[in-house]
């Protein structure tokens, strides 16, 4: 098949970007999106240009590394996927693709569709984490959880950190991002004890590293790749509710 | 050179309790005057960063991915091995320690063998601590699944995704440290070379990828925490940025390379489907759990899977390997799958898959449970194939997947440079010539959480007293040097093809030659093939843009320079061993059946390489492996 690509073109941070067109033929349908990156930078190299930077890993959907607005989606336009795991295959012949860069203010653009997401770990070093130092542990079968809990911590858990529910949001909202994390500790009877000091420092984090406000239009679920569920965010705000009531 | 793997005198069972009781402390108010540089934030990275924090160490921890989440352990799946014996079915450290040595086709030393087997109690313990959410009994208990090698169930898991939730455990403990300060972490930056001073490991040289600046890093001790080089072959389950660079510095420092060419090639990925390929993905070993191996009978089968009649398929697996099945180790069933494939019983459409197939197992337990059990690998079968795995078989082949090479260390897991260590799959300790399904989890945890912790202090405690290096040292001077002129080479020739373009062509090569067969014509042929290639690369490659700013090309074509030296030792290593062991099936060494015949007389050895030079022959030491606890017995699976 044959594309039309519109590509975001911007050499660094500080600089002044632009969408550039490119044209790609002999696509196959069975290449992942970002095989056919690889095939245009190919190209590129050879004809002697700069090929388009973007952020990429494992090509499985779990290190969570790639991550693009493909047609103005997060992506793109298949749910429950990352842009490794998109195939060609779900683009029409001669189709025009728009692909640009995560945008929000806590992720800026380091070049072409390459953002810094590291506000995100800087939200988990405020306090996602149980504080268990390597030794202390006690024989692991004298903590019971039950089947239910377990898989419902680890619905949490799943997150993988691409930055699409922020991307998603009209806010740029860091909100599921980190009430996955919130919920994922607070399910379990080992995270439970460190809750509220948590969630308090958690939000206070989120907000200072510029992620906007949530206002619940859920844009964020549906685009997630690990189909993290809003309810985590109905959670934080109880828990950190809770937490600030009680704080005196 | 003689190598001594310093294992501790006495009982089997005593020797890491004698270790830890005897090794050499550093005192609390001592250890934070005693930097450590460790590369790499994978599984045993992180765990090793965050547990040496937790100690007061102060530490500086490097990755070259955004964020110290990202690496690859992440993307493991299918479980941890632990000898709990929570099912009652018999297991035990010892025997975990014998299934590991056996599955390793006895190359390995015992010591440390058994030493994984006995660390791997704490560290479930460790992850549930974490709040790891591990797959659960309703009645609360931990729940544990069989992986392949082995007769009892003791794999814990969860869901498809056990790498990632004990890679989570790890980073949230590393960014808690990060938080107190006692962890500075790098990221985005890349080790491109040793610093040894007096003969010890003093120091990095790392490029920071977001600016290309060159910087220096100096340390009491450096941990190599890089995991495996198997993206060698360029197709293979492994991330796109995975490499063997770090390794490879440090090698050509001095520290001896291990049995490079053992690589373990997984039995169930998904096939190759064209040349614009990236990689090759896992589907979790635990699927061999329930689902049942196969091909046609017939060479010519134009039929769909489901309109073969039962009489018709070819259970190889458990036709070969009765009392395994579908079980059989690795090494085994990817042999298995090349032997049918070769002999033309291969399916789909460029006749290089077998099927794996959950009729029965969905017939007998129900569709609900087996959706359960492997929801999310069977959607992610769909995403990338757009078929059904429910309705018709999977079609699965073999690909490069772990090295069990790497960094020779000793019991310490210090390599022959002093203050260089190396854990995890960046090391050559613990799986001999094949690992066992869910003990790469295992042995990355424990070698950061349990045992590098007390032999690092051993090392640092004799460096109190030395002088401090500081940056401004000559040594640093020269190693930035040569980092700053190897990539100006890289940058000067200008000539016309890209680095992947040579590391797809090394991959075939090496995957043909050097892969899940060789022969003594065949690796003779691949070292001739990778010079040519070599001499290709540095008048013909491509670099574009700068050295100077982000330059993912440039990134790539020093990894693959590198490639394409490690690619040539490995064949060397392959070559010089005469015997076929686990995952290193010479064509010359079988049996009437087929079945890898070992040499224990003259090869029960681990082979240690060193480096001599860009054009001199690298030199063997060998490692005897000595067994006083158990007999050598023929690996048989049958």
């Amino acid at each position: 098949m044959k594309i039309h690509l519109k590509i975001w073109r911007q050499k660094n941070a500080a600089a002044e970007g632009k969408m550039v067109d490119y044209d790609l033929d002999k696509v196959d349908v069975h290449m992942s999106f970002l095989e056919m990156m690889d095939t245009l930078n190919e190209q590129l190299i050879l004809k002697g240009e700069i090929p388009v930077e973007f952020d990429h890993d494992c090509r499985e959907g779990i290190c969570g590394a790639c991550g693009m607005m493909i047609n103005g989606q997060a992506h793109g336009p298949v749910a429950g996927l990352t842009a490794c795991q998109l195939h060609m295959r779900e683009f029409k012949d001669g189709e025009t693709i728009y692909v640009e860069p995560f945008r929000a203010l806590a992720f800026p653009v380091k070049r072409d569709l390459k953002i810094d997401r590291s506000a995100f770990d800087r939200i988990i070093q405020s306090g996602g984490f149980i504080s268990a130092n390597t030794g202390q542990p006690a024989e692991a079968n004298t903590l019971l959880v039950t089947h239910e809990e377990a898989e419902s911590a680890f619905d949490s858990a799943a997150c993988i950190g691409c930055g699409a529910c922020v991307a998603t949001c009209k806010n740029s909202s860091a909100a599921l991002f980190t009430s996955a994390k919130i919920s994922h500790l607070a399910k379990l009877p080992q995270g439970e004890k460190e809750t509220a000091k948590r969630v308090l420092k958690m939000v206070t984090r989120m907000d200072a590293e510029g992620f906007g406000h949530c206002s619940n239009t859920e844009a964020c679920e549906v685009k997630c790749p690990q189909g993290i569920s809003v309810l985590n965010i109905a959670r934080m705000n109880w828990e950190y509710t809770k937490a600030a009531v009680l704080k005196d | 050179m003689e190598l001594d793997a310093k294992i501790p005198e006495g009982p089997l069972e005593d020797k890491w309790s004698f270790y830890k009781a005897h090794a050499r402390l550093v005192n609390p108010a001592n250890r934070k005057k005693l930097p450590v540089i460790i590369v790499g934030t994978g599984l045993s990275g992180a765990s090793a960063a965050a547990s040496l924090a937790e100690q007061g160490y102060s530490v500086q921890s490097f990755c070259f991915q955004d964020s110290a989440r990202r690496a690859h352990s992440v993307a493991a799946q299918g479980g941890v091995n632990a000898a709990k014996n929570y099912q009652n079915d018999g297991d035990s450290v010892y025997r975990m320690f014998y299934d590991t040595l056996k599955g390793g086709d006895f190359r390995a030393r015992e010591a440390n063998v058994y030493r994984l087997a006995e660390c791997s109690l704490s560290l479930i313990d460790q992850a549930v601590a974490q709040g790891v959410p591990f797959a659960r009994e309703y009645g609360g208990y931990l729940s544990n699944r069989s992986f392949g090698g082995v007769q009892v169930s003791r794999t814990f898991y969860a869901r498809g995704q056990t790498g990632q939730q004990l890679l989570l455990g790890a980073y949230q403990s590393l960014m808690r440290q990060v938080e107190l300060g006692k962890v500075k972490l790098y990221s985005r930056h890349e080790m491109l070379d040793l610093v040894v001073i007096d003969g010890k490991a003093k120091g990095i040289i790392a490029r920071n990828l977001d600016t290309g600046a060159i910087e220096r890093y100096a340390a009491e001790a450096v941990v190599i925490a890089t995991g495996g080089f198997g993206k060698i072959y360029y197709l293979s389950t492994l991330a796109m940025g995975c490499n063997g660079s770090a390794i490879w510095r440090a090698h050509k420092r001095g520290a001896l390379m291990a049995c490079p060419s053992w690589t373990q090639i997984h039995p169930t990925c998904l096939p190759q489907a064209g040349d614009y390929q990236s990689k090759l993905t896992l589907m979790s070993e635990s699927l061999r759990n329930d689902g049942r191996i196969w091909v046609p009978k017939l060479t010519d089968e134009k039929r769909a899977a489901n309109d073969i009649p039962e009489e018709e398929r070819d259970y190889y697996l458990e036709r070969r390997y009765p009392s395994f099945g579908n079980l059989a180790p690795r090494d085994i069933s990817s042999r298995a799958a090349k032997e049918r494939i070769d002999a033309g019983f291969g399916v789909g459409t460029q006749h290089n898959a077998v099927y794996l197939d959950f009729s029965k197992a969905i017939k007998e337990q129900g569709l609900d449970k087996v959706k359960e059990k492997y929801g999310n690998l069977f959607s992610m079968y769909k995403k990338i194939t757009a078929d059904d795995a429910y309705e018709a078989p999977m079609k699965i082949s073999p690909a490069a997947h772990f090295s069990m090479g790497g960094l020779w260390v000793d019991y310490e897991l210090m390599t022959t440079i002093p203050g260089l260590f190396a854990v995890g799959e960046a090391n050559f300790a613990d799986h001999g010539a094949n690992r066992l399904g869910a003990n790469s989890l295992l042995q990355a945890c424990v070698d950061g959480y349990f045992i590098l912790p007390y032999t690092i202090a051993n090392y640092l405690a004799g460096e109190l007293k030395a002088e401090k290096v500081s940056v401004k040292h000559p040594q640093f001077e020269v190693a930035e040097r040569e980092v700053t002129e190897q990539l100006e080479r890289l940058m000067a020739i200008k000539g016309t093809k890209t680095a992947d373009q040579f590391h797809k062509e090394l991959g075939k090569l090496l995957y043909d030659k050097c892969g899940l067969s060789r022969s003594a014509a065949g690796l003779n042929e691949a070292i001739l093939g990778i010079q040519k290639l070599h001499h290709e690369f540095y008048t013909q490659l491509i670099v574009p843009g700068t050295a100077g700013e982000i330059n993912a090309e440039l990134e790539k074509a020093g990894r693959v320079a590198d490639y394409l030296e490690i690619a040539e030792l490995m064949c060397h290593d392959a070559l010089s061993r005469e015997e076929s062991c686990g995952a290193h099936f010479r064509e010359e060494y079988q049996t009437a059946d087929g079945e890898a015949l070992r040499n224990d007389e003259k090869f029960c050895y681990v082979s240690a390489w060193e480096w001599t030079g860009t054009d001199a022959a690298p030199v063997l030491h060998p490692e005897p492996l000595v067994f006083e606890f158990i007999k050598l017995s023929v690996r048989s699976y049958t």
